[in-house]
């Protein structure tokens, strides 16, 4: 099977210019997936830009991947020590902005955003303890956001979950509201892989431009692959992205 | 050199797999006396000299930032030992 770049369509219309489009991945101590999201951030057609923790340029970028990966060791707790990086200052202000600067935190990067508190609730570990890679359905409960919007609402696809802490928890309040605002993103379909409450894999905030999930759709973007040697799942996270820059939510 | 030791658990409505292990693991050994295990962290914030009430409650400060995360854990105990 040969893949070419970009996979998807041509974005490459008058009223479409997408060739501008930079999107940050950020690189902690102990970041795994920092070259798969260049990857897959290229393949939607846009320019990864290489961030480094202890910076504190953001280098005007369009909006920010928080890959996954065992930034310090998940020593403390995941994400706790990254969350104080001078670039994660950066990423929240932006992030909290009035231009809402659209984040995507995978994996150790959901982690990192929960302690960084731009979302809700915490990780704990896998209620089985283990350390867990499969091939992963998610349904997607929320097309809305701006990681989202290519989706269809209630599609499941299939992408990688590779994690230990991979619990995700919080007050019933919390989970409550979050059901009834719609920012569940991402829900577990069939057995719940780690004991996360109400099945939740992701979920985001209020404004929809800040998402986070355990499963990673950095691993799901070329045709021989990905899940199953042929998923591209994963690809939409990126284009959807480009589609909101644009301004054209669905 | 003087020591404030920081201690934090879990929430108790907070499921902890780590302690549900350890309790599944006593009985092997004999241990048949206890119901549930649940497993914290200690910190131990060395100072250099005299803990004054200012260090005291920077290292509250620290167990409430860094060292817990509100969402799951709660910071039981923080004390001073002298050595």
């Amino acid at each position: 099977m040969s893949t070419e770049l970009p996979l998807i369509g041509d974005y490459s219309t008058p009223t479409t210019q997408l060739s501008g489009a930079r999107i940050g991945v950020v690189t902690f101590p102990g970041t795994l997936d920092d070259r798969d999201a260049a990857r897959a951030v290229r393949a939607a057609g846009a320019e990864a830009v290489s961030l480094w923790h202890a910076d504190t340029d953001l280098q005007d970028v369009d909006a920010v991947v928080i890959p996954g990966g065992f930034s310090y060791g998940d020593y403390l707790r995941a994400g706790a020590i990254s969350r104080f990086a001078p670039m994660m200052d950066k990423i929240v202000d932006a992030a909290n902005s009035e231009a809402k600067l659209p984040v995507l935190g995978i994996c150790n990067g959901f982690q990192i955003l929960t302690e960084s508190h731009l979302l809700p609730g915490s990780m704990i570990k896998n209620d089985h303890l283990k350390f867990l890679c499969r091939d992963q359905l998610l349904r997607v409960e929320n097309n809305q956001t701006a990681w989202t919007n290519g989706y269809e609402a209630g599609q499941e696809i299939t992408i990688v979950l590779k994690n230990q802490d991979g619990q995700y928890v919080a007050d019933e309040k919390t989970l409550d509201m979050l059901e009834a605002e719609n920012r569940v993103a991402f829900s577990y379909v069939g057995w719940n892989p780690n004991g996360s409450r109400r099945s939740i894999a992701g979920i985001t905030n209020e404004a929809g431009n800040v998402v986070g999930l355990m499963p990673h759709p950095e691993h799901a973007i070329e045709a021989g692959f990905g899940p199953d040697h042929r998923g591209t799942d994963g690809l939409t996270f990126f284009t959807s992205v480009l589609t909101h820059l644009v301004g054209g939510k669905k | 050199m003087p020591r404030i030791v920081v201690d934090v658990m879990l929430k108790p409505e907070i499921l902890d797999p780590q302690g549900k292990a350890i309790a599944g693991a006593l009985p092997r050994l004999g241990f048949t006396s206890f119901e549930a295990v649940r497993q914290g962290k200690r910190f131990e914030l060395f100072v250099d000299g005299e803990v004054t009430d200012e260090i005291l409650a920077q290292a509250r400060e620290a167990a409430e930032t860094l060292l817990s995360n509100p969402v799951i854990e709660d910071v039981v105990n923080v004390e001073v030992v002298a050595d």
